[in-house]
């Protein structure tokens, strides 16, 4: 029945459903990277005479070969599209050898000789702002400070606790690595099929790089095996498309898992020191906090991550007295962006490791100690200021969370258990005054309603959500999603929790505007009033007479477009950071069991329940999809995953010294989905996407704590933070 | 060798690997995810065993059977896994429905009935980073059940 399944469910089932790496013909031409071995360097020469000579080498590309813009970047333009005078990075682009095979362009990209002077690298955040650091860029090493006061941040408290925490370098790891394919068009222009998530930031950096128009530059979605925030910022798009428009071939390139690697950027290695103060009955009363974050060699995202990190560093609590500092910035280490939770995933870890010392400190139950805490509806939000309306069930997912049945199986005896709570806050867009629209058109002809928008379908199934509301709209109409182009209007990233809210607000209002002008054509054609008019099972009906669409449209389309725009928000008063900085929240709490082996110091995550503020679940499902797959990716961080780059260098690019989390990995999952449809949602639907990796992570790490009674200090845990 | 029942002679290189082979002749269905053998998305059937088609040597596999996503027909499988949410990117998709047909083959043939954690098991060299693994593995349990009732009958 449509509707009731995924609409790429079954292509994908059968292996027929065509990713960015399925799409290279006999005749597409190929491209290899070349890379810097070097995490920091001036670049003497590039000499590419021996891999241009080289057999199948149809031409090597650097930074001479750019005709636009030299740098680019999804927010700052200060990333090179290869770099040209300096590397800042171990695996920075610095030329891409295009060939009539891939192994022919991997011996061309041996051949490219690259002859550079080591500078010393700068690869510890906290020497980043040293007077005697290296300096990255022009504007210094710092890519935002955030300072947040409220109240009297120097006030003291009856009992106070003080904790610094770290956390690792997370890869987004989506399985399908980086891949397109770039043709030329008949009319000078330039045609991209790739896996991204924001098919129009994209176009705007390849247009500029080849100094082209925008409407000369296509972006279509190739099939995208996951994203998680990887695919944000440009990889391989304009070097793809450089080649296909200078050689007027398409060209296609798939990087290898250690490419991948090294990259797209990663999910900020933050520190987090905090001071927490509150009565002796538990009511919180200071929180003070300096976040640092390792930024690496570009600023990719780190603004707005910072952004979140810092907003979210009280916790979703009570707090009148607040101070946190924020710093992202530069170091020759990989370049750190966008990933699932976007800094509020290392600021939960923070806040709540922080938590769990005070209630120790209290002789405080921690769940609650966080109850006593709990914003309740009508506060205001502890680091903005901002009030957070009728809709912060946040007592809610506590007790419910809370309440779910715990594990059936005790340990083995030879384990020790632990249970451990933790609380996530995350605001869903943008935020921080940037403006937040998406278009969709709704196309109807005699066969049915296609949805046309720029929406990725990064596998999160943003097609089935915006599918399911235009169904609620068109009754019984078929409802099908076409493929997403830069020609279907701006829709923005796949991120931040927003696709569904923001173009699900799109379609919707495109298909209400649709659906009053087929009921307009039908009543004409029943001769009625449109006040007659009802659709059921894809009919319009007036009484006893009805309708259906081939008859009621014949070779007529009808096309209608909507632009759904998110409520303001404002960037925060420059001296405290106050301000309505953001639309809307998403609570989330999560308890995790684990059974420890002390001696050897492994960890077992037996259950995870969770608690999750959703709004409305748009299709259960789907959302209980997101949930599970995002405590694994937390799991991840809490236990396995950090891409290691002592002095810049990675030395785990590969998924054999790079550990995510099995199928044998993966606890026992409980789920209860908090519903309240959000008044400020256009569907009342909230972003489901990254809470399920805020708090997972803190939970599992409060879990260990329990167990051990070890302070756990980072993540992830190494078996070394547990021997006794 | 045969490719899915069908008889296909090819050239391949020395250091060929099959999961290339099989891509050069036109079969998507294994998907290049880490090329060390970790991921699993490249995962085929080699004379009744699941392999990692990028650490066989395509040379080695002369005369030898083949079965790609592609070729495996289990209809309730996919059912099951649209039922429990069990497909979200689908990269992994292909590799795991290769390795929990034989899983299901194999049990349905001798009536063994594992339990999770052994089903569990062995499916955990098929990576999947979107779904955190419940649905896949409920999807294949509920699978070889009904086989097991049909079976029974």
């Amino acid at each position: 029945m449509n509707g009731s399944r995924r609409p790429d469910v079954d292509a994908k089932i059968a292996g027929r459903f065509r990713f960015a790496g399925d799409l290279a013909t006999d005749s597409t031409l190929h491209g290899v990277t070349v890379r810097s071995p070097e995490p920091h360097a001036r670049i003497i020469a590039v000499r590419t005479a021996a891999a241009a000579n080289a057999p199948g080498v149809v031409r090597v590309f650097t930074s001479a070969d750019v005709p636009g813009a030299r740098n680019v970047g999804h927010i700052v333009r200060d990333q090179p599209v290869f770099a040209e005078r300096i590397v800042r990075y171990q695996g920075e682009p610095i030329a891409f050898v295009v060939a009539t095979s891939a192994a022919a362009a991997a011996r061309g990209a041996a051949l490219v000789e690259v002859d550079l002077d080591p500078f010393p690298v700068l690869d510890d955040p906290e020497r980043s702002e040293a007077p005697d650091a290296p300096v990255l860029h022009e504007h210094g090493n710092v890519y935002r400070h955030l300072t947040i006061r409220r109240g009297d941040p120097t006030i003291s408290a009856p009992v106070v606790v003080q904790g610094e925490w770290s956390t690792g370098r997370q890869d987004q790891l989506f399985l399908a690595p980086e891949s397109g394919v770039a043709a030329p068009t008949s009319n000078g222009g330039v045609v991209l099929d790739v896996a991204t998530q924001d098919l129009h930031a994209d176009r705007a950096q390849i247009a500029a790089a080849l100094a082209l128009a925008e409407e000369l530059v296509t972006v279509r979605l190739a099939g995208v095996g996951g994203a998680f925030g990887g695919r944000e910022d440009i990889t391989l798009q304009i070097h793809l498309c450089l080649a296909a428009h200078a050689l007027g071939r398409p060209v296609t390139a798939t990087y290898t898992r250690p490419e991948s690697f090294l990259a797209h950027p990663k999910r900020h290695p933050a520190r987090l020191r905090y001071e927490l103060g509150a009565d002796h009955d538990g009511r919180l009363v200071v929180v003070r906090a300096d976040v640092l974050l390792d930024g690496g060699a570009y600023a990719s995202t780190s603004g707005p991550v910072l952004g979140s990190a810092c907003y979210f560093a009280a916790g979703p609590y009570r707090i009148p007295n607040v101070e946190i500092r924020g710093a992202a910035v530069a170091t020759n280490n990989p370049v750190s962006g966008a990933m699932r939770g976007f800094g509020a995933v290392q600021a939960c870890f923070g806040i709540e490791s922080t938590m769990d010392l005070l209630a120790a400190e209290l002789g405080i139950d921690p769940i609650e100690l966080r109850r006593i805490n709990a914003l309740r509806p009508g506060d205001r939000f502890p680091t903005s200021g901002q009030l957070v309306g009728d809709h912060a069930p946040v007592h809610e997912v506590i007790d419910r969370c809370a309440a779910l049945p715990m594990p059936c199986s005790p340990p083995a005896p030879d384990r020790v258990r632990g249970v451990g709570f933790a609380l996530g806050v995350k605001s869903h867009l943008y935020g921080e005054g940037m403006p937040e629209w998406a278009e969709a058109t709704m196309r109807v002809d005699r066969d049915g309603a296609t949805i046309v928008s720029a929406a990725t379908e990064c596998g999160q199934g943003v097609e089935n959500a915006v599918r399911r509301l235009a169904a609620e709209v068109l009754v019984g109409l078929p409802v099908t999603v076409a493929r997403a182009t830069t020609d279907a209007g701006y829709a923005g990233s796949s991120s931040a929790s927003r696709a569904t809210w923001m173009s699900g607000g799109a379609v919707g209002l495109a298909a209400n505007e649709a659906r009053a002008t087929l009921v307009g054509r039908a009543a004409d054609f029943l001769g009625v009033d449109r006040l007659h008019v009802g659709l059921s099972g894809g009919r319009f009906t007036a009484g006893q007479s009805s309708v259906g669409l081939a008859e009621l449209l014949g070779d007529d389309v009808v096309e209608c477009s909507s632009t759904y725009r998110a409520p303001p928000t404002e960037r925060g008063d420059p001296s405290t950071g106050a301000g309505d900085v953001h639309v809307s929240w998403m609570f989330v709490a999560h308890r995790a069991v684990v059974d420890v082996d002390l001696r050897l110091g492994t960890i077992e995550t037996v259950q995870i329940a969770t608690a999750q503020d959703v709004g409305r679940a748009i299709d259960e499902r789907e959302v209980i999809g997101q949930i599970r797959g995002g405590i694994s990716q937390g799991l991840g961080l809490a236990l396995y995953e950090h891409l290691d780059a002592p002095g810049g260098r990675v030395v785990n690019a590969g998924l054999t010294d790079y550990l995510i989390p099995t199928a044998a990995d993966m606890p026992e999952v409980v789920v209860a989905l908090v519903e309240h449809p959000d008044p400020r949602s256009p569907h009342g639907g909230k972003g489901v996407g990254e809470p399920p990796s805020l708090s997972s992570t803190a939970a599992i790490a409060s879990a260990v704590r329990a167990a051990t009674g070890r302070p756990i200090l980072r993540v992830p845990i190494r078996p070394d933070d547990i021997y006794r | 060798m045969t490719v899915n029942g069908h008889e296909v002679t090819t050239t391949v290189g020395p250091t060929e690997a099959l999961l290339e082979t099989l891509r050069h002749l036109g079969l998507t269905g294994p998907k290049g995810g880490c090329h060390e053998g970790e991921c699993g998305a490249c995962s085929v059937v080699l004379d009744g065993s699941v392999v990692c088609s990028c650490l066989v040597l395509a040379a080695v596999c002369a005369d030898r059977h083949v079965v790609t996503p592609e070729g495996v027909e289990a209809p309730d499988l996919a059912e099951a896994l649209v039922e429990h949410g069990a497909v979200q990117c689908g990269f992994c998709t292909p590799g795991i429905v290769v390795s929990a047909s034989v899983l299901l083959d194999r049990c349905s043939e001798t009536g063994d009935r594992p339990d999770r954690s052994r089903i569990t098991e062995e499916l955990s060299g098929n990576l999947c980073r979107c779904t955190g693994y419940c649905g896949i593995i409920t999807a294949v349990e509920q699978t070889l059940d009904r086989r097991l009732v049909r079976r029974g009958r």
